[in-house]
């Protein structure tokens, strides 16, 4: 086993962690949204209510979503442990330094942005998740079965004008950690070449402004329609 | 040109230290930066005070000596050696703060001297190639392409300055040893250490204290032998095979 943990232990073994929890949240991300977007639809939220229901009851969709608790979990200790290790590795900082003209902000904020995250997340699962899971959640019929109603909640939640922002500017602070973040993860992958790497570069970009957009605009248009 | 320096002054590895101020006047602006830094020791020994320690050797860009962190960049304003830094590079009347290389594994020995063995044992780790080279060999006795060749150099052209950990948030050692691990891996006489090399290099740089890669890019930005970040990905590659294939429990 010595082996194992010497790789895993050692700073690329850890990169590599990072990089691939990194890729598979990314994945979720997508799904994640694919789903949300059905909260758009003008069908009362029979296809959201429908689909939540199908995500908590398929067991393959349960392994999945316990893998992903553990990969969060995962990506957030590893980044701990090197964060603490970078930091050692420069105890005394220098007076002026000049980052700003040979890296990019996020990619040298990515702890702090993913501190961020961490809270957002923190809300969002005890606002949605922990709610549709143990809370008291009105149901609602479709055909004669009954259904929990988390698109009512949800339409509630937005009807909230800091809530909805408090959505916005977190999917803002995603998109900066993605901007780095993908990209990133398949070079510490080793995954670098002359003809993909700038294609990855520029899905990475892509991915990083369309998914936290989409994202930010259900809120948004939940929050605009309550106003009548 | 009159200038004002703001230097790291620290009397031995133990000492805390500090920045202390220094006025220079009459810097042509076809000075380099080091013979600045010759024209305020000499300034500073005539004032019966210690002059400024710091590191320099063959003052023509291909040691790796003059480690100085300058204004916030190694080596300064532009992607060179210090020494290859001109005045011409600054203001008149401007304030120039010169650090020494921040790092836990490159402790300050004197000033703006610092202690860089921690890259030899990181070469003794792993970075040779132990084959008896015998005699002079024929031209193109072992064929490789131009292309791979070119590649190999240009990753030999690593200087070993540690410019790269100096500009790195984390300190990290990742482009100086995915240079060295790359020069050998890419030739025909590096492939028979090659798993064992890539191996020992990265179990070295972690012992010695380095942080870790975040891909920000400032090593490759601030490199003076412009070594690029793909060097880092075949480390990766390297490390990664090399640890799943060799033969080392």
């Amino acid at each position: 086993m010595s082996w194992i943990t010497d790789t895993l232990t050692s700073t690329i073994g850890r990169k590599v962690l990072m990089a691939l929890t990194g890729l598979f949240l990314i994945l979720f991300l997508a799904v994640h949204l694919a789903g949300n977007l059905q909260l758009l639809m003008n069908d009362g939220g029979e296809a959201f209510n429908k689909y939540a229901y199908n995500m908590g009851h398929n067991p393959l969709i349960r392994v999945v979503s316990i893998g992903n608790f553990v990969f969060i979990l995962l990506h957030i200790v590893v980044s701990i442990l090197l964060t603490r290790r970078n930091k050692a590795a420069r105890p005394v900082g220098y007076k002026e330094s000049a980052g700003a003209s040979n890296s990019t902000w996020a990619s040298r904020n990515m702890g702090v942005l993913g501190t961020i995250i961490l809270i957002f997340l923190v809300v969002h699962l005890k606002g949605f998740w922990f709610e549709f899971k143990f809370g008291a959640v009105p149901t609602v019929d479709y055909d004669g079965v009954s259904f929990k109603n988390v698109y009512l909640i949800v339409q509630e939640a937005y009807k909230e004008l800091w809530y909805a922002l408090f959505y916005v500017v977190s999917m803002g602070f995603l998109a900066f950690h993605l901007s780095h973040g993908f990209a990133s993860a398949f070079q510490t992958l080793g995954l670098n070449h002359k003809k993909y790497s700038p294609i990855i570069s520029g899905l990475g970009k892509g991915f990083a402004i369309l998914v936290p957009l989409l994202f930010a605009l259900i809120p948004v248009i939940i929050y605009i329609k309550s106003l009548g | 040109m009159n200038l004002t320096l703001n230097v790291w002054r620290q009397k031995n590895t133990q000492d805390k230290g500090g920045f202390k101020s220094y006025q220079v006047s009459d810097v042509s602006a076809d000075m380099s930066f080091l013979e600045m830094m010759d024209v305020l020791n000499e300034k500073l020994e005539v004032q019966g005070e210690d002059p400024i320690h710091f590191d320099h050797d063959c003052r023509e860009g291909i040691c790796g000596m003059c480690s100085m962190y300058i204004n916030g960049k190694p080596h300064g304003p532009q992607q060179t050696t210090t020494c290859q830094l001109h005045m011409r590079s600054f203001k008149d009347g401007e304030t120039i703060t010169i650090e020494p290389w921040r790092a836990a594994a490159f402790p300050v020995v004197k000033d703006l001297v610092v202690d860089r063995s921690a890259f030899d044992r990181i070469i003794q780790s792993g970075g040779y190639v132990s084959v008896n080279t015998g005699g002079t060999p024929d031209a193109n006795e072992i064929p490789i392409p131009k292309k791979i060749a070119d590649e190999a150099f240009e990753s030999a052209e690593c200087i070993g300055c540690g410019a790269c950990v100096a500009a790195c948030k984390n300190a990290s050692a990742m482009l100086f040893v995915s240079a060295k691990v790359s020069q050998l891996a890419l030739l025909p006489q590096g492939q028979v250490e090659r798993k064992e090399r890539a191996e020992k290099m990265v179990a070295q740089m972690d012992a010695e204290g380095f942080g870790s890669c975040t891909n920000t890019g400032a090593c490759e930005a601030e490199c003076p032998k412009g070594i690029s970040l793909t060097n880092i990905a075949r480390l990766n590659r390297e490390y990664l095979s090399a640890k799943l294939t060799s033969e080392n429990v």
